[in-house]
């Protein structure tokens, strides 16, 4: 299991190596620009996968530093397009994965707007799986939260019993099916992997570092999804991660 | 170049699928957007095509989102993956068959990485039983749901009622194939086609009588990008991604858009909506939407289930008209109703994306339409 850092005396290059993501993901970037040229990502955002390859290839633990306190990160969607075109067999998504963690880890996360965003994925999916068994689960997806949903969603609400019924299955059932409650046991077993394996003392530890940053910032925190640092990392987008005219 | 060479150089874009006596693993998207594609595969490999699919209840999300999210750390994952395999076993059962593209790049990769680093399985394997007391056996066969359709392509155009053929014009329908990013990106030899030819939809349509859409974009993801999606701040670069899409497609006049993946659908289904609301733009005929379909879907309604069984009505983009230019005989005044009639009331109307059989006048007053209706 891959340890939480805080200590400031950190070589960083080196934990990255801990990360079977970094040494699969760089085999020796040649700078050719490839992935930058079919990402998503780089379309949209002020990023550049080859910058990433470029940057951890330095052994630089100060560089990467600078990685891991940055928005730049966070902008990968992770599709992976870039495995697939690297001419090296490099990874640049798999780099940025190993990077993340590493940024969680540390508690650098906390320094960039996008960085403070894992607070959200902790207490939306990382909560969920927990308490339901699965990433998502649509009870906890409000219409006002997603109005890309559209009217059909509301009306999917007001039936879902009889929906699924129509479908042969039954929400929330115990049945083999779409939306079966899990078991209370297999709950049991899905939270006893996540303590053996660090998962649970790691969501304590994005907890932990967000309620400090939320200090810093002077803004409310408290456990509820609707305090006011949880709202404003949702929400909030300053404005100066995409190119110009999108 | 002589034709051994060429067989042997197609080899690599090959994959051994399994054909009966599957486990199967459900996706986390897929049950909570489109139930409806889940149950109508399991009914059409038992009953039409008369394979074992077991599944048991107890398994649970594999935790993609949350690992692509970035939150759940990959021992986590691995071993939440290794307690799926042991309750396979337990079943007695060697082939995974797997409804989500993440869930079987993710598969993909973890097998992949035990086999590159052995200790990593080791470790891998003391969590799961310190845990849980479980062992597990690696599958004998992985395969996502989408190859075993692929697989069985030619059993299910053989047994099916519809084609993929405009009842108007007699030439085949359009379609735009998206593939999940996940089913072959990483992991090229694991997909049929690999990355550069993947053939998993393509296959299925061409058995189906249809004719494949070759679009600039017809690569690109439709934006789901995991964390760009789920925080409100981001979701700009899911809707751009989408509508990157539409736009690349739009001149080559799809009749439909299929997929493999789970959260594809939903993504191009809703930003569909979304960018009709925000800019007054649709991208279909008549006003509608370009229909987006699972490979399931698209497969039972050639079986020719009824499309309100299947879960079409769970779609924002509404299927009418792909259902018209089929000829398929489907009753418009069910798409609201449950299994023994109730009426659910109806959705609201979008401002101006059509929806069920607005704008579809001229083709149903056609006598070449087979609709059904009790009124």
């Amino acid at each position: 299991m891959l340890s939480l850092i805080e200590s400031m005396e950190v070589d960083y290059y080196k934990e990255l190596g801990l990360d079977v993501r970094f040494v699969e993901g760089l085999t020796g970037c040649i700078h050719c620009g490839t992935c930058t040229a079919i990402c998503p990502a780089a379309e949209f955002y002020n990023y550049d996968p080859r910058i990433i390859a470029e940057t951890v290839q330095t052994r630089d633990s100060d560089k990467i530093r600078e990685l891991l306190i940055s928005d730049t990160i966070w902008y990968c969607g992770e599709c992976m397009s870039c495995k697939t075109r690297c001419p090296r067999n490099n990874a640049p998504g798999l780099l940025i994965m190993a990077l993340r963690a590493l940024s969680v880890r540390t508690g650098l996360f906390t320094e960039s707007e996008k960085g403070r965003q894992q607070l959200v994925m902790k207490r939306t999916m990382g909560e969920w799986i927990l308490k339901y068994g699965y990433c998502l689960y649509r009870e906890e997806m409000t219409i006002e939260d997603h109005p890309e949903q559209g009217p059909t969603w509301e009306w999917q609400n007001n039936n879902l019993d009889k929906l699924f019924e129509r479908f042969g299955a039954k929400y929330r059932g115990s049945e083999p099916g779409p939306l079966r409650e899990i078991p209370p046991d297999a709950l049991q077993e899905l939270r006893k992997i996540f303590d053996v394996t660090g998962a649970l003392d790691l969501f304590d530890f994005i907890e932990r570092k967000s309620a400090e940053k939320a200090k810093e910032m002077g803004l409310e925190f408290s456990e509820k999804l609707d305090c006011k640092y949880v709202n404003q990392i949702y929400n909030l987008d300053s404005g100066t991660h995409t190119k110009e005219n999108i | 170049m002589k034709i051994e060479g060429k067989k042997r150089l197609w080899q690599e874009y090959q994959k051994e699928i399994a054909t009966d006596n599957f486990f199967y693993v459900r996706s986390c998207v897929r049950q909570n957007f489109f139930p409806a594609a889940e149950q109508i595969f399991l009914r059409f490999m038992r009953e039409t095509l008369g394979k074992s699919v077991y599944e048991n209840p107890a398994h649970t999300t594999c935790t993609g989102i949350g690992y692509h999210c970035d939150v759940v750390p990959f021992n986590t994952t691995m071993t939440v993956v290794a307690r799926q395999f042991s309750l396979m076993a337990e079943a007695g059962c060697e082939n995974l068959a797997v409804s989500c593209i993440t869930s079987f790049g993710l598969y993909t990769e973890i097998l992949e990485t035990w086999r590159h680093f052995p200790e990593i399985e080791e470790k891998t394997r003391e969590y799961l039983y310190k845990a849980t007391g479980r062992e597990f056996r690696i599958p004998g066969n992985l395969a996502h749901a989408s190859d075993i359709v692929y697989k069985l392509r030619n059993e299910i155009a053989a047994k099916a009622p519809y084609r993929l053929v405009n009842q108007f014009t007699g030439r085949p329908l359009r379609v735009v194939e998206h593939i999940g990013c996940h089913y072959s990106r990483m992991f090229p030899h694991k997909g049929i086609g690999g990355a550069e030819y993947p053939y998993v939809l393509a296959g299925l349509v061409d058995s189906l009588g249809g004719e494949i859409v070759d679009y600039p974009e017809r690569r690109h993801c439709c934006g789901f990008g995991f964390r760009q999606y789920v925080v409100r701040a981001n979701r700009g670069y899911s809707l751009s991604c989408s509508k990157k899409k539409f736009d690349s497609m739009e001149p080559y006049k799809p009749d439909l858009i299929i997929t493999n993946c789970p959260g594809c659908p939903y993504f191009l289904d809703r930003w569909q909506y979304v960018v009709s609301e925000m800019q007054g733009k649709t991208y279909g005929e008549n006003g509608h939407g370009i229909p987006v379909f699972t490979y399931e879907e698209l497969a039972a309604l050639a079986l020719g289930f009824d499309p309100w069984d299947i879960g079409l009505q769970m779609h924002q983009v509404s299927a009418e008209p792909l259902l018209v230019k089929m000829g398929i005989a489907f009753d418009p005044d069910k798409k609201y109703l449950g299994r023994n009639g109730e009426n659910f009331g109806r959705p609201e109307k979008p401002h101006f994306l059509k929806i069920d059989l607005d704008g579809l006048e001229h083709q149903v007053n056609s006598n070449q339409y087979s609709v059904t209706s009790n009124q």
